[in-house]
């Protein structure tokens, strides 16, 4: 499994994929949190990364489906696929290969931010006035959130060897559960149905943990997210078997 | 035995593409597996390599059944895909070592060594894949099928879209092979057959037609390799 791993790494690393992702996440989340008028730190005067963990969700959805959309599709359309399922290695372990290279990725495109937490702690009056708690658990959050959108970025590279078809599908996935399930809640009429239909989506989980309270049933709720679509993925990975 | 296949079949919805084929192949011996496009023989090799699970029947590889356990299956068995599909931002030495990997081999160093003077590669091996010739290509994939020293070797039309002196180069490299390994070639190239192998298996329309030693066949019926091929093949001079 390590070999897969590995050598996506190293693959991301040679594509500059890598380093565009790392950029434009840094630059993106700095523009809202500094720059962009209406609600950054400075008119907030509140020393917060909140802006940055309200408009991360949206800007990983484009990110992580970049990040995941070739990872099976470009095996398929190379038909590399048929070397490496026809060696002595399960379909599991090439699939949790290839989503752990993507998770890691992304763990090191939030690292980056930290910068930020930095300049928000010194920033704060008396310096060190920040909410450490709620700042880490909505790293966390971010995270698990991101692994969320990579399991469903790597079942839409399994279903198609076209990229951009295996990013658009990942990209409306990745919205659906995280924003329009979100919105759904907030609907008055549906009441209660609504509420219950939000409690699916990744929203209402995110901003669960992003309060800092880590609480085990947003963990399991996430981590049971990611094990359905790895386990999709794992059925159409399987499909030629039909 | 090192290939043992009984009654394999494999349909694809409503199409038999393999329909219940069986056959034996010991021990160092270099088979043909001969048809026309489209008659089964891809289909064959990729059940034997346990890409495809087949719809019915049983096999063997080395004694190890190939449904049941696969991936000792594979552990054992070289495989060259049709088209050989390779990652061409690459390098050479960089993709068999990645290669060794995954086959579990242990001496990575010296494996990807071997294999790289084995198959004359030495010459183009900090190259990327995708900036080499058809014909170094296709001995990367081979070099590929060989790094974890498999006792048995299936390569699916390995001498596909190469010029005639790569052709006759890849020949003598499988038929050097053959001396230790048990082979087993598809093509639809009857000189390919004359050339390289001790025995043939052809196939058409998922069935076998024909499974005899060259020698045989060529004595039992007088004719050239060409003609019995199109015989059995149902392809009679209706050109």
């Amino acid at each position: 499994m390590w070999t897969i791993y590995k050598k996506e790494i190293r693959s991301f690393l040679g594509s500059f994929i890598a380093y565009v992702v790392i950029a434009v996440f840094l630059v993106l989340t700095g523009l809202f949190l500094w720059f962009v008028e209406g609600n950054n730190v400075f008119e907030l005067g509140v020393a917060s990364l909140q802006v940055m963990f309200d408009i991360s969700p949206y800007i990983l959805i484009f990110l992580v489906s970049a990040i995941t959309m070739r990872s099976i599709s470009e095996e398929k359309r190379l038909g590399t696929l048929e070397i490496i399922t026809t060696k002595p290695i399960t379909d599991v372990s090439i699939i949790m290969a290839k989503f752990l290279a993507s998770l890691t990725l992304i763990a090191f495109t939030l690292i980056p931010t930290l910068f930020y937490f930095y300049a928000i702690y010194q920033l704060a009056q008396p310096v060190g006035n920040v909410d450490v708690g709620s700042t880490l658990g909505s790293y966390f959050g971010l995270l698990l959130l991101a692994g969320c959108y990579a399991s469903m970025g790597l079942f839409s590279s399994a279903i198609s060897d076209n990229q951009i078809v295996a990013l658009i599908v990942s990209m409306v996935l990745s919205f659906f559960f995280y924003s329009v399930l979100g919105m759904v809640g907030d609907i008055k009429i549906l009441d209660v149905i609504g509420k219950s239909l939000a409690w699916f989506g990744l929203e209402f989980h995110y901003d669960s943990i992003s309060r800092g309270v880590i609480d085990t049933r947003d963990v399991i709720y996430f981590g049971g997210f990611m094990a359905v679509f790895l386990g999709f993925t794992k059925m159409v990975f399987e499909s030629r078997k039909w | 035995m090192s290939i043992q296949v009984n009654q394999l079949t494999k349909i694809y919805g409503k199409q038999v593409a393999v329909n219940e084929i069986s056959f034996n192949i010991p021990t160092g011996q270099i088979v043909g597996f001969l048809g026309p496009n489209g008659a089964g023989k891809s289909t064959t090799m990729k059940m034997i390599t346990g890409y495809i699970p087949p719809s019915s029947g049983t096999g063997t590889v080395c004694g190890i059944d190939m449904v049941e356990d696969s991936l000792n299956v594979r552990k054992i068995v070289g495989y060259l895909p049709e088209n050989n599909p390779l990652y061409l931002d690459m390098y050479v030495t960089e993709y068999l070592d990645f290669m060794a990997g995954l086959s579990g081999v242990t001496a990575i160093k010296s494996a990807v060594k071997n294999v790289i003077s084995l198959t004359r590669l030495t010459a183009e091996r900090h190259k990327k894949i995708g900036q080499l010739s058809k014909g170094f290509r296709q001995r990367v994939g081979l070099a590929q099928s060989l790094i974890h020293e498999p006792k048995v070797l299936i390569l699916d039309e390995p001498t596909s879209g190469l010029d005639p002196i790569q052709v006759m180069e890849m020949r003598n490299v499988i038929k050097e092979l053959g001396s230790e390994k048990t082979v087993m070639l598809s093509t639809h190239i009857m000189q390919e057959v004359e050339a390289m192998c001790h025995r043939v298996i052809i196939i058409n329309q998922g069935k076998i037609v024909g499974d005899d030693t060259l020698d045989n066949l060529k004595n039992a019926k007088n004719q050239s390799m060409e003609e019995i091929f199109r015989n059995l093949t149902g392809h009679v001079d209706h050109i």
